[in-house]
């Protein structure tokens, strides 16, 4: 029979969505006794002076609330641990925070009465960029000490021996800086919860749409004092996270103390002007780099990496988060050995950052492909002869920075996507366009994708809890169903399918007969949720291992109920029939057996249970995409004419939903790259907090994604799975800032800063034309 | 703090709703709240996103900016009237699950009853037209590319 694996099934998910009978938190939200709305404050930094609630007004200040304020840590010497408070009670530290919360019957109710609450802050002039930020004699975003630079959190190096000879020996160094402006995750579901508290069992029931809901447990747990055991955590249906839903939220501990306190339940759902000031930010980063060439090879690269990570640290993963994995994986796809990088992290009284999808690597992967470009133009070779001279090519390679980088086709891909992309044809349409004053131009952009990492990598940062390791826990019922219960959280991946695919394969059985459940801390195994393209690689791992001890055991009952020995037995299109003999037993009667009569086997085969837990190091996908876009220079705007990507992840589990991966990570890319920023005024205020102001793409922005893949077969991965879940996201911004730099190469400029908005563009080019005439 | 309310009946997929709602209550709230009817999302509240998109008298509305003593006397069309209880799945619910136009589910409904909108209007769109309707709505997670696709395929597929 033909194996699940590598079948573009439909999702076993969709029906239900399709029908309006997903079940998201605001569809939770709806039964709750009182809804939350949080007063957050106006001001970007101030000392709360007073805060007061009319008679009448169901409000709650930092006083009622008893709990330990979030502070994660990293146990390296240069890191910094600040303390997020649950609701601010002294320093105001960014505009948003929330200093109260004020209950009512209705969610219209609270938000009316939440007008009626009073407070009085002193206004302190705001810290809002890391250079002011940084310098001496700077007001301290947290009253901490400072290692280094005050407000610096993060102050990180690495340097090879070698690294000062070799810099030295160049023939040509070239420099880029780039710049990434704020951006949010932005799902189309805000973040929500209703905290439910159960008199009957006194504990309480947390359902909130996140990515990790055992982290929450954890977390909301130790900041209230309680065990872990009071707090059940539920994932219901989530509507996108994509990185901007794995960070404890202030907001959930409240919840879940009021809900204790008050012995009811309570409901917040989140507005998408409060998701755009509080929920977490990221990638506002700048890089500049510096690469040693010598006979067209890169020899050595020279880093300065900054990161602004706003007011507070997120939990888990910390604002470390952005510039450790800047400094650890820069080097992306090229070989060189010489590396020297110091990596910081600033604060400001701005919105904390957290992971979004690619965290550093859009930026990283931006600098090192201008740097690339810049350096072809300066060393007059073509850009796709000097990506092949320096691509990573012999496995495993081990990278600058220590990282090793398993089996993969960086070569490879950028010789299709060049073959594919019709290079000559283009370079002639060029210059007949730029005749007719039309301004086209080709980009590429070739990365790696650091996938499926579990406990050694976290570890290498020097996370104070290491995520990493997935453990799933696997049960045949007595008539022959599979339920599969999983600590990953996915939440739009169709994780379900694709493990159902795999286990059917393993089982011989439908994916149609796997029930996978996950969402859960009550009925799940721990496990550190769905994030950093993981699931497949590492929930999938454990779920082959799990699927293989039930494949054994079945073959053991069938074997004592046959009375023949195990290894004669195969099991086939939902039985397991004897080698070379018409004798079979369906899997469904096995089952029964197992269970209904466990006294005719050997002890301790009572029923059909078996688990699995991996934690793999990691393995790297890989991709080149080239894009071709048009810019109007009256306009500044930038159309995306073509969108190639060839993408290796690896063995493809359901190939369908890989490309809607990366069909979907491609619009965020392209989103970073064009369109999408979060502004802040000299005050501190955020000024883009409605769909109006801050834009993403629509389909009338996103083009035709052409994906071809590659699979190089990897023993990084159990499944042979790569992750896929960035890469669309992290190639795209250089990608096109490659395209509109070619289209623009007449006025001599380099466009190095994202999102490259019309505004930004139209300013180059004004300045360009000014000194051309 | 309570306001005045008004007693409405709201006609949604054909079933009457008799609700009191105050007369400030989007549309969009008295479906799921007062109907319970939470098929239909909300991403913005401000009638940006379309997540909410429902049918009024086949018109497709943002029901975050309609309000419900609007409804009253319309005939609104929600995604659980697309195919009721055991029915197989609507032609456009049947594209988008062939063609995975979905991965989140959260702008679903909106798209759904937009793409409705479009299979039942007499015109045959261009792809321009297409693109330029389909981009009332947000998607985060698909990219649009298979959602494009669905659609067109459920066009083809209900004027055989």
């Amino acid at each position: 029979m033909r194996s699940w694996v590598g079948r573009r099934l439909p999702r076993l998910e969709d029906p239900t969505i399709l029908r309006g009978l997903g079940n998201y938190v605001a569809d939770v939200a709806v039964d709750a006794k009182l809804f939350a709305t949080f007063i957050r404050s106006p001001i970007a930094a101030g000392k709360l002076k007073q805060a007061s609630a009319p008679e009448g007004v169901q409000c709650y200040f930092a006083r009622d609330i008893i709990a330990q304020p979030i502070r994660p840590v990293l146990n390296r010497p240069d890191y910094v641990a600040v303390e997020m408070p649950i609701l601010a009670f002294d320093d105001i530290r960014f505009a948003g925070e929330p200093i109260a919360v004020v209950l009512a019957s209705t969610q219209a109710e609270s938000e009316d009465l939440a007008e009626l609450v009073d407070f009085d802050i002193d206004v302190l002039a705001p810290v809002l960029d890391t250079q002011s930020a940084s310098a001496s004699g700077t007001r301290p975003v947290h009253d901490v000490d400072f290692p280094s630079d005050v407000n610096v959190v993060i102050n990180s190096n690495i340097k090879t021996p070698n690294f000062d000879e070799v810099f030295a020996a160049a023939d040509v160094v070239v420099e880029v800086e780039v710049i990434s402006h704020r951006q949010s995750a932005m799902p189309l579901e805000t973040r929500g919860s209703v905290a439910s508290f159960d008199p009957r069992t006194g504990r309480t029931t947390l359902t909130t749409s996140t990515q990790m809901p055992h982290i929450v447990q954890l977390g909301i747990c130790e900041s209230l004092g309680i065990p872990v055991s009071e707090l059940r955590v539920i994932a219901p249906d989530v509507g996108g996270a994509f990185g901007g839903k794995m960070s404890l939220a202030r907001e959930d501990v409240a919840l879940v103390a009021l809900a204790r306190k008050l012995r009811t339940s309570i409901a917040w759902i989140e507005t998408r002007s409060e998701n755009f000031l509080s929920s977490w930010h990221s990638r506002e980063q700048v890089y500049r780099v510096e690469g040693a060439f010598k006979d067209g090879y890169l020899t050595a690269l020279k880093a300065d990496i900054l990161a602004d990570v706003g007011a507070y640290s997120c939990y888990p993963v910390t604002f470390g988060v952005e510039p450790l994995m800047a400094m650890a994986e820069l080097p992306g796809p090229y070989n060189f050995a010489e590396y020297s990088v110091r990596s910081r992290a600033v604060i400001t009284n701005k919105c904390p950052i957290a992971p979004y999808r690619g965290v550093s690597r859009p930026v990283q992967t931006l600098a090192m492909e201008r740097l690339i470009e810049t350096a072809a133009r300066e060393m007059n070779m073509d850009p796709w002869e000097l990506r092949d001279r320096n691509l990573i090519h012999e496995f495993p390679y081990r990278s600058p920075s220590g990282l090793v980088v398993d089996p993969g086709s960086y070569r490879e891909s950028l010789r299709l996507a060049k073959k594919l992309s019709n290079v000559e044809e283009f370079r002639d349409r060029q210059v007949k366009a730029r005749e007719q004053g039309k301004w086209i131009g080709m980009g590429i952009s070739s990365f790696s994708e650091r996938t499926g990492y579990g406990t050694p990598a976290f570890a290498a940062r020097g996370m104070g809890i290491t995520p990493g390791f997935e453990r799933v826990s696997m049960k045949m019922d007595s008539s022959g169903g599979v339920e599969l219960r999983i600590g990953a959280s996915p939440h739009g991946q169709g994780l379900t399918t694709a493990l159902a695919q795999l286990v059917a394969d393993q089982l011989k059985i439908d994916p149609g007969d796997i029930r996978v459940i996950h969402g859960d801390t009550d009925s799940t195994p721990f496990g550190w949720g769905t994030f950093a393209s993981r699931s497949m690689v590492i929930c999938g791992g454990a779920t082959q291992l799990a699927a293989n001890d039930m494949r054994d055991q079945i073959l053991n009952v069938a074997g004592a109920m046959l009375e023949i020995s195990p290894r004669d037995l195969i099991l086939e299109d939902g039985e397991v029939r004897v080698v070379g003999s018409p004798v079979s037993v369906p899997i469904a009667e096995i089952a029964r057996t197992a269970y209904l009569s466990s006294h005719l086997l050997p002890e301790g085969s009572a029923g059909l249970y078996s688990t699995g837990e991996y934690d793999p190091a990691g393995t790297f996908s890989d991709a080149c995409h080239v894009v071709e876009v048009e810019v109007d220079i009256e306009t500044g705007g930038v159309e995306i004419v073509k969108y190639l990507v060839v993408e290796d992840a690896g063995i493809l589990i359901n190939p369908a939903i890989v490309d809607g991966q990366i069909h979907g990570g491609v619009a965020q890319g392209i989103a970073n790259a064009l369109y999408e920023e979060l502004v802040y005024d000299s005050q501190g205020n955020l000024l883009s907090t409605t769909f109006l102001d801050y834009l993403p793409p629509t389909m009338a922005e996103i083009p035709h994604i052409d994906i071809h893949h590659l699979e190089t077969h990897t023993d990084a991965s159990l499944t042979g799975a790569k992750g896929v879940g960035e890469g669309g996201t992290i190639g795209a911004p250089a990608a096109i800032l490659n395209a509109i730099t070619d289209a623009l190469s007449p006025f001599g400029i380099s466009i190095n800063e994202m999102p490259a908005t019309p505004s930004r563009l139209r300013d180059k080019i004004r300045t360009a034309q000014e000194v051309m005439q | 703090m309570s306001n005045p309310r008004e007693s409405i009946t709201l006609n949604v997929n054909g079933s009457n709703y008799d609700i009191d709602v105050e007369p400030r209550r989007s549309l969009a709230d008295a479906l799921r709240e007062d109907c319970h009817l939470t098929g239909t999302r909300l991403g913005c509240e401000h009638g940006v996103c379309g997540a909410c998109t429902v049918l009024m008298n086949d018109d497709p509305v943002r029901a975050c900016l309609v309000l419900a003593v609007q409804a009253q006397g319309q005939a609104v069309r929600t995604v659980e009237g697309l195919s009721v209880g055991s029915e197989p799945l609507h032609p456009v619910q049947q594209a988008f699950w062939e063609h995975h136009a979905l991965q989140c589910g959260f702008c679903t409904a909106g798209f759904l009853m937009l793409a409705t909108s479009i299979v039942e209007s007499d015109n045959v769109p261009t792809d321009q037209e297409l693109t330029d309707v389909l981009a009332s709505n947000l998607c985060r997670c698909t990219g649009y590319q298979n959602i494009k696709k669905a659609v067109c395929s459920a066009i083809e597929a209900t004027r055989k």
